[in-house]
């Protein structure tokens, strides 16, 4: 009967987890699809409680409610800070099967070796490797967002790197390989600990060289570990909803590393192996070009003489919380009879999607963020490209530059704008460290300073209104 | 005695349905997206249960807690983020 229940409720929490993600293709049903994923959920947990085998339920309860003490606080973070909130969550989902890992190993080592079979044995191994290491790359992850001051926020190499990392997973594995080809040795358990070991240090020597702009894809990379690390635990403890939900989660964090890879031209081993920020500084060619700075004054008249308006937002907007900002002048704007349309790129940010989050947040409507390969086109009609805190997403040499780290990438293309106003907070280079010609051609015009600042000045022209 | 081919057979299987259903997500919604897999993904809540809760040694159903404390800590702050993020995207 118990298991009767086990099963049914699988399937009905398995059902309400595909409909949860496909109600999330349109944002007028994507909340329902919160409501069947919350569904699912508490029918998994009941009928996993029901079931005879528990018999205690004290610690459950504490588990449970400390569960809640700290989730709730940590889902009414300021959006900004949304990047680190989602890695902290892949640690904590990486440490939960790497523990159950753990747990069950030493409980088999306990009930005899006939636990050991070599198909189950395998999958506690990956499990271990594929929790520790999610676990502690994504405190890494969630360190360098939150800027924590011990850990670098900038790619980190050194040389040998990649070899010493990859001599650090490949020990782990080959230590792995040996304990499930020998499981009941005597010398098994006395090593097991190890592959933890390894594995945790992984994680930690895998994110050090992971710069800030390649963040959006790490993420996702390791949304998609932190997956399969429940898919591997399902096969562990037998169980086809870990293996049904982690699977989706699995390929969530695939399909949007793929996404992100491509939107940077760049494949996964590079990702993580080929450190961006230490990309070779381009010589300067031929002659230098000077920035033309523009007054707010002169801007206001600018925009307010457009008809079509294209901001692109990036990092930058996010850091000066200019979002509040960039929403009033859209409404000046739009007052005056202005078309204004968000450029979103995808990877413009620090992870999949946070410009759209936080541009909705200030009540932008969601019909004005438009993708980078719909607004491309319509570019050249664009009379002013307002560039808010984006940099590399931007920057022409993408199309032009061979051989610069960020060529082949594709970019917003703004310089094919009438104008280009660009808000920018010094005139160091962006994130990847590269010189960006978008400032100094000829329909560039620069607005230095914070891009929260710039755009309430801008605002302030508008409303006090000296303008005609 | 454990049919694995069968569970192996499920796991393409949905992740091949995952492919499906995520390639069609609206881009708008990628990072709700990921907070949302995120608490459906600590369906690995069930394994933390099932260890803390069985008759086994303290220190191994100890484990189990900690692993059920950040299990229910994704699936509460999971749902809770990805709703409010969700409400905040209007058409006009």
């Amino acid at each position: 009967m118990s298991h009767t229940i086990a099963q049914l409720s699988a399937i009905l929490a398995t059902v309400a987890f595909i409909l949860a993600l496909h109600w999330m293709n349109d944002p007028k049903t994507a909340r329902r699809g919160v409501y069947a994923g919350v569904a699912g959920m508490v029918v998994a947990i009941l009928a996993t409680w029901a079931q005879p085998e528990i018999v205690h339920h004290g610690w459950i309860v504490i588990a449970i409610a400390a569960g809640f003490l700290v989730g709730v606080p940590l889902s009414r973070v300021p959006l900004t800070a949304v990047p680190q909130r989602t890695a902290l969550s892949h640690a904590f989902g990486g440490l939960a099967a790497g523990l159950v890992g753990v747990a069950e190993y030493y409980l088999w080592l306990r009930e005899g070796p006939e636990h050991f079979t070599t198909f189950r044995m395998t999958a506690l191994v990956a499990e271990i490797i594929l929790g520790f290491l999610t676990f502690t790359g994504s405190l890494m992850a969630t360190g360098k967002l939150q800027e924590v001051k011990w850990i670098p926020q900038r790619a980190v190499t050194y040389p040998g790197q990649n070899v010493v990392n990859l001599g650090v997973l490949i020990g782990a594995v080959v230590l792995g390989a040996f304990i499930v080809a020998n499981p009941t040795a005597p010398w098994a358990a006395t090593w097991f600990p190890g592959i933890i070991a390894l594995a945790l240090l992984f994680g930690v020597l895998l994110i050090i060289p992971i710069g800030g702009a390649d963040m959006p894809t790490v993420i996702s990379i390791l949304n998609a570990y932190a997956g399969l690390s429940a898919v591997a635990m399902g096969f562990v403890l037998d169980n086809r909803l870990l293996v049904t939900a982690g699977a989706l989660d699995g390929s969530s964090g695939l399909i949007l590393s793929i996404i992100m890879c491509r939107a940077m031209n760049r494949s996964f081993v590079n990702v993580l192996f080929g450190a961006f920020g230490a990309a070779p500084k381009m010589q300067a060619t031929g002659e230098q070009k000077e920035w033309k700075q523009e007054s707010i004054e002169g801007a206001a008249q600018i925009l307010e003489q457009a008809r079509l308006v294209v901001i692109i937002p990036g990092y930058g907007m996010a850091v000066a919380q200019a979002q509040h900002k960039a929403q009033e002048l859209y409404d000046q704007l739009t007052k005056r009879g202005v078309t204004v349309k968000f450029a979103i790129h995808p990877v413009a940010g620090r992870m999949p999607g946070h410009m759209n989050v936080l541009l909705a947040e200030a009540n932008v409507p969601y019909s004005a963020l438009v993708e980078m390969d719909e607004i491309n086109p319509e570019m050249p009609q664009c009379d002013v490209a307002l560039v808010v805190g984006a940099n590399d997403v931007v920057n022409p040499a993408a199309r032009t530059a061979q051989g610069s780290p960020i060529y082949g990438m594709p970019i917003i293309d703004a310089d094919k704008a009438r104008t280009v106003l660009a808000i920018k907070r010094s005139k160091n280079p962006g994130f990847a460290g590269i010189d960006n010609d978008l400032y100094v051609k000829d329909n560039t015009w620069m607005l230095f300073g914070d891009a929260k600042a710039v755009l309430g000045d801008l605002v302030k022209q508008f409303s006090t209104s000296g303008m005609h | 005695m454990t049919d694995y081919w069968s569970m192996a057979f499920v796991f393409v299987l949905s992740t091949f349905i995952g492919l499906g259903v995520i390639r069609r997500v609206s881009r708008l919604l990628h990072t709700p997206l990921m907070s949302l897999t995120n608490a459906i993904s600590a369906i690995a809540v069930v394994g933390s249960l099932a260890v803390t809760g069985a008759d086994y040694p303290w220190i191994i159903r100890l484990l189990g807690a900690v692993a059920l404390f950040a299990s229910m800590t994704n699936i509460v702050s999971g749902f809770l983020i990805t709703d409010r993020m969700l409400k905040m995207f209007k058409k006009e």
